[in-house]
């Protein structure tokens, strides 16, 4: 990268400066922002070269992180075994369809009523182009990956609080925003109020630049016409023949923009892991764990809860007790041990680990979540509002209404995201009954389309506190508790190592969960070979 | 000082953490084979919880992983029971797992108020079977708030 921007000191310097005035998380914010840290640094297939000489290793879980250390581990010449609590591979990376049920703690059990080809992921659901491990994988598989639109510019931002309630189109706030910023900051620049702060020769390149950025006319000013309408979108579009003669539309002022609060929504595409190009499995997020299966699902012993997982000089031993068949506990050994299994519920398991280990591990509680899944008779988004997959953003509960990026024009049923929620309201759905969850998500999301009413027939809902095998969605690191712990956590232990999206700085993404077992499996080999 | 940027859903919340509508739902009935469950269930605005009394606060947020009759569940990991929890004999005891959590439960310090944490605390000491008559106080929830970071690391 260019230091230009920075004068005559150094990056390093410039990291140093920063991590001195502010804390380590600044200057990683900084290095972040510089490209030193922000790729995911996978740089093709792992290599593990060096003879394991016949050592064991057991996997606990068999969701990404652990059916990555089976394929590997197994390819360097380990013998490999995986316990998993559920009947399927994956863990998170999971997809909900007809015919599915699940059933969550307290024994609330849901039926999937989608239609065959229609599928929720309750889960991940979307692949950044950046996340190199995971595409990988997905390219050595055999996964089929096809365009997951974070961004529609015809899509909504809502505010029950602003315009009356009426949804706004990305597109209109986007340009308005931009266009009604730009023009303050050139009227600001020609009234010379920018002097101190832009030379001279700068000052006509940014006002040039601001003409570009905001869509200004020939007075800088953003008004309704030609200029604006090729961002915000016509009255009457440009067209053929007789009627061709486009009529611009009408921005609304900053101030309205402003006073609305859905700019807040804007920085969304622009965020790095939200940038274009993103990626989904054709079929559902299931498709990569089903793949993996196909490699390493001879290794995977279902329906195992893990009890107890104890340690000593020679080797380590999990305890397990099957969850169908009940009866005497099973003890299974092997040299080494990968543990999978989340904080949440590890933090409950009797483990022979070391007290920094186990601090770490009490120390990380999950993040709420919840989504909801709705189908809907026909694809109204599409056939009446001309919006073709991406989110549209709302202040109400639901947070988020999510337009399938695949199977577009069909004339048959689709399947809504009707609400991705965090925080306070993701507490709020989850300690909901899940068919209650369902009836809000509508009844908000009727808000923005109200087609809603008619249209939604069924629909699903997971509260990820209530989910038995996770309780939560994410490791919630905090600052503080990575500053204490997270060097911890990630630390062969005896015999005993962890890996899974909680053992990452990419925490909840599945890029996460593939290079913390990567990064684990890495030096557990160099120890195993190197003694 | 703020974490940095790296957690999706902190981030989206961050972001999107605009006020919210307040909504007061009707009444809500259990699916077949559930348990019954609370009513008047309502959703707050913002990423402040606004439910007020401890009844609204157990509803609201507790009975996710507690279960609406204070059961707790139990999977590959466990929520405890509230019903007859031993450990509800302190009133500091509800309270202190409120702000500070432990393990698999969260720390609620950042989402509710001294009196809010007074309340749900009081709340499950008094029902589903509990019956211990002391109350906690907001000052006694207030004490028990980690000590804010100093600001030199600013």
């Amino acid at each position: 990268m260019s230091g230009a921007g920075y004068g005559s000191m150094s990056r390093r310097e410039l990291l140093m400066m920063i991590g001195a005035a502010a804390g380590s998380s600044v200057a990683y914010r900084a290095m972040a922002s510089l490209d030193l840290v922000a790729e995911s640094d996978y740089k093709g297939p792992i290599k593990l070269e060096g003879d394991p000489k016949g050592a064991s290793v057991l996997i606990l879980g068999a969701g990404l992180a652990g059916l990555v250390a089976a394929l590997e581990l197994r390819k360097a010449g380990y013998k490999v075994q995986v316990l998993e609590y559920n009947q399927r591979v994956g863990g998170r990376n999971w997809t909900l369809r007809g015919g599915d049920s699940y059933t969550e703690l307290g024994g609330f059990e849901q039926k999937c009523e989608f239609d065959p080809g229609l599928y929720l992921n309750p889960g991940p659901w979307r692949l950044p182009y950046h996340h190199n491990a995971i595409l990988d994988y997905c390219k050595r598989l055999g996964v089929v990956l096809e365009s997951f639109n974070q961004v529609n510019y015809n899509a909504y931002l809502h505010s029950s609080k602003a315009f009356g309630g009426k949804p706004q189109r990305y597109r209109h706030i986007q340009a308005d925003f931009n266009g009604g910023v730009a023009e303050l900051m050139a009227k600001s620049t020609k009234q010379k109020k920018l002097d101190q702060l832009v030379s001279k020769e700068d000052r006509e390149v940014l006002l040039e630049a601001l003409k570009g950025w905001g869509a200004l006319g020939k007075d800088y000013r953003y008004s309704t016409g030609i200029e604006s309408s090729e961002r915000r979108g016509y009255d009457h579009d440009p067209n053929g023949g007789t009627i061709g003669k486009p009529v611009p539309s009408t921005p609304m002022s900053i101030d309205e923009i402003l006073k609305s609060g859905l700019w807040r929504y804007l920085v969304h595409g622009h965020i790095y892991e939200f940038q274009t190009t993103l990626f989904q499995p054709v079929g559902g997020m299931d498709m990569i764990s089903k793949a993996f299966a196909k490699e390493v699902g001879d290794l995977v012993r279902f329906n195992c809860k893990v009890t107890a997982i104890k340690q000593d000089g020679q080797k380590v031993t999990a305890t397990y007790v099957d969850t169908k068949t009940g009866g005497t506990p099973t003890q299974v050994s092997a040299d080494w041990c990968l543990c999978t299994i989340p904080a949440s519920v590890l933090s409950q398991i009797d483990l022979d680990v070391s007290a920094p280990m186990h601090d770490a591990i009490n120390a990380l509680p999950y993040e709420a979540s919840i989504k909801v899944g709705l189908q809907a008779k026909r694809r109204f988004w599409e056939q009446d509002e001309g919006i073709y997959g991406g989110v549209s953003f709302t202040d109400l509960p639901n947070n988020m209404i999510g337009y399938p990026n695949t199977g577009y024009f069909g004339s048959g049923k689709g399947v809504l995201l009707g609400a991705y929620t965090f925080g306070p309201n993701a507490f709020e759905f989850t300690a909901l009954p899940p068919q209650e969850r369902v009836k809000k998500a509508i009844e908000f999301g009727a808000q923005i389309h109200p087609q809603y009413k008619d249209e939604i027939e069924n629909g699903i809902a997971v509260g990820w506190h209530r989910v038995p095998w996770i309780l939560g969605c994410a490791g919630a690191w905090t600052e503080e508790k990575r500053k204490q712990h997270y060097n911890n956590i990630c630390q062969i232990d005896g015999r005993v190592l962890l890996a899974g999206e909680h053992v990452s700085y990419i925490p909840a993404w599945q890029e996460g969960a593939i290079t913390s077992s990567l990064n684990a499996i890495s030096r557990l080999h160099q120890r195993v070979v190197n003694g | 000082m703020r974490a940095p940027i790296r957690n999706k859903e902190k981030l989206m919340t961050r972001i999107l953490g605009g006020a919210r509508l307040m909504l007061c739902a009707g009444l809500v009935l259990g699916g077949a084979g559930q348990t019954a469950q609370a009513v008047d269930h309502s959703f707050s605005s913002g990423f402040k919880f606004q439910e007020r009394d401890g009844e609204a606060l157990y509803q609201g947020i507790c009975q996710g992983c507690h279960m609406p009759q204070g059961q707790g569940a139990a999977g590959a990991g466990a929520y405890p029971a509230l019903a007859g929890n031993p450990r509800l004999a302190s009133k500091i005891y509800p309270a202190f797992m409120v702000i500070n959590g432990k393990k698999a439960m969260p720390s609620f310090a950042g989402y509710l108020d001294d009196d809010q944490v007074a309340a749900v605390a009081n709340y499950v000491r008094s029902h589903f079977g509990n019956q211990y008559t002391d109350q906690v106080t907001p000052a006694e929830v207030k004490a028990l708030r980690p000590k804010a970071p100093p600001a030199a690391s600013e």
